[in-house]
């Protein structure tokens, strides 16, 4: 017997371990799969809800994450090689055109 | 025997997520995340999501995660440089990001009673389930999805071609 809140905080800490990691890294793919952490961390507090509700709703719902999370990271893959490709570098500093 | 694993597993994400942070080099950073993405494909196993761990270990850690190692070495990734990020993003992300985890482990706490548990095998979702759901109510929003999955391949397509 596990308490569901535990899979809740679980799902928390690994969120704000990729909030701090979107933050503090420098390099563009790691960023990214930061974010793919935190799509992850969501998707656990899915599941613990749809069990503790005993609905399928939860789950779909991360089916679907999961189905986008695909389809994003296919095309946040290709943005970082056109940037490679036109700037050389995979630091987030040295990528500031838009900048004011 | 479920605690045990809970805890081995659980204990195996937050490992995971920490040295993503903390390595340097981006190969290892991805390694770190197909640990935590196995994990917790464990855990959905844990909380009766059958399909969802087998498409965890297929989708994360097999495409997505394949998806990132091949790019990192095509790119060859080296090391990052420690460069001095953003001011505020320190000043207000940090503290924010601890605040909303002491702010969700508060929620989680003070509702810890009416949450209940999970023992294994109390409660589990077949693809049967899953599925009836999902070609009955939700055949509109799963065909669009597969229109999503085409237009992101030609926009990764049309991205990431040479330009001529």
């Amino acid at each position: 017997m596990v308490p569901i809140f535990w899979y809740l905080i679980l799902a928390a800490t690994l969120f704000c371990i990729g909030v701090g990691a979107f933050l503090i890294k420098r390099n563009v793919i790691t960023i990214f799969m930061s974010i793919e952490l935190m799509l992850n961390a969501v998707n656990l507090t899915f599941v613990a809800f749809a069990h503790h509700w005993h609905q399928v709703s939860g789950q779909i719902f991360v089916f679907f994450v999961m189905v986008v999370a695909a389809a994003e990271a296919a095309v946040g893959l290709a943005i970082i090689i056109a940037l490679f490709r036109t700037r050389a570098t995979l630091n987030v500093d040295s990528v500031d055109l838009m900048k004011l | 025997m479920y605690l045990v694993l809970f805890f081995i597993f659980g204990g195996l994400c937050v490992a995971g997520a920490l040295n993503l942070l903390f390595q340097r080099h981006p190969i290892n950073s991805a390694l770190s995340l197909i640990v935590v993405m196995s994990s917790l494909a464990v855990l959905y196993l844990l909380l009766g999501a059958e399909f969802l761990a087998a498409a965890q270990v297929i989708v994360y850690s097999g495409a997505i995660m394949v998806l990132f190692t091949f790019v990192i070495m095509l790119l060859n990734a080296g090391r990052e440089e420690l460069t001095h990020g953003s001011k505020a993003a320190y000043l207000i992300g940090i503290p924010g990001a601890a605040a909303l985890f002491a702010l969700l482990v508060y929620m989680f706490l003070s509702n810890r009673a009416p949450l209940g548990s999970a023992a294994l095998g109390n409660y589990l979702v077949t693809t049967t389930d899953l599925s009836r759901v999902l070609f009955h109510q939700l055949l509109l929003p799963f065909e669009v999805t597969s229109v999503l999955i085409l237009v992101a391949i030609l926009g990764a397509v049309a991205l990431a071609r040479k330009e001529p």
